[in-house]
């Protein structure tokens, strides 16, 4: 079988390409991807340690729940960036530097 | 080597190619499609490891719904997004992404060498996990008890994220109302 070592270091690759992401992309929607990522990576660990508990499922129930806390602040965060599209006209986080007034 | 290590070996180098290929390209709208591959080669994944119910909600709310999301908000951002990425025509490794590659290569660093130290398939739970058969048998068909869970003793994370999902629906809606609230 597959062993649990595997499993961590594909999803510590995962993180940091997630990581790599977050700091080096100029576009909100990139950074968001990047964001995507490295929760599917700690959804991988618990789905990975989720193995050895049958009786509760303690991990996969999490890993669900992750998936829909990933899946609400999507919703939320493509709101933002369509307003911030609306009002600066870029979505370059870097260039949002203004409060509302 | 057996076709279950086969299969991982080959999951796991689609979903890291892919994800680096995210990383790496100018072109976001490529990007997005390759992140539904990570994705895909993710819900692989989840199913080595017998989760089989977590990667088809992985296929059906990820690939669904949270793709098809970022796909409609890029295209209503509108030509100004693809404006940005057509100017910058940069190499990968460029003098502004050496800090990010530098933090992400040594955060690498960091999290390999733990995984190696810890060792977690000696770990005591998953060894006495292993002893006492709480170990997931591949023929187990686990989504009954999932469900079973679910409603017994994972209730109230259950209702919790619920209060949450109707918390964000509003937000959004309000959030994305033509006209603002001036």
């Amino acid at each position: 079988m597959i062993s649990l070592t595997d499993f961590l270091i594909v999803s510590a690759a995962l993180f940091c390409i997630g990581l790599y992401m977050i700091l080096s992309k100029h576009n909100a929607i990139q950074i968001l991807i990047g964001i995507e990522l490295m929760l599917n990576a700690a959804i991988l660990n618990l789905v990975a340690f989720g193995k050895y508990d049958r009786f509760n499922n303690g991990g996969q129930m999490f890993a669900l729940f992750a998936i829909v806390l990933a899946a609400a602040t999507t919703a939320v965060a493509l709101a933002i960036i369509l307003n911030v599209y609306k009002k600066y006209k870029t979505i370059d986080p870097g260039q949002v530097d203004k409060l509302k007034d | 080597m057996t076709l279950v290590q086969f299969l991982f070996y080959v999951m796991s180098f689609i979903a890291l190619g892919s994800a680096l290929f995210v990383a790496a390209t100018k072109n976001l709208v490529r990007s997005i499609f390759m992140f539904f591959i990570t994705l895909f080669a993710l819900a692989g994944l989840y199913v080595l490891a017998l989760a089989d119910f977590v990667a088809i909600t992985q296929i059906v709310i990820y690939v669904g719904g949270i793709l098809v999301l970022i796909l409609f908000a890029f295209m209503l951002s509108g030509k100004e997004a693809l404006n940005i990425l057509v100017q910058q025509r940069k190499p990968f490794i460029s003098i502004k992404t050496i800090p990010a590659l530098l933090l992400a290569a040594l955060f690498l660093i960091v999290l390999i060498n733990m995984v190696v130290k810890v060792d977690a398939n000696n770990l005591g739970w998953i060894k006495k996990s292993v002893a006492f058969k709480n170990e997931i048998q591949p023929n187990a068909a686990m989504t009954e008890n999932i469900g079973v869970n679910l409603m017994t003793s994972y209730l109230l994370p259950f209702e919790a994220i619920s209060i949450l999902l109707m918390l964000a629906l509003v937000g959004a809606a309000h959030l994305s109302r033509k006209g603002g609230s001036q």
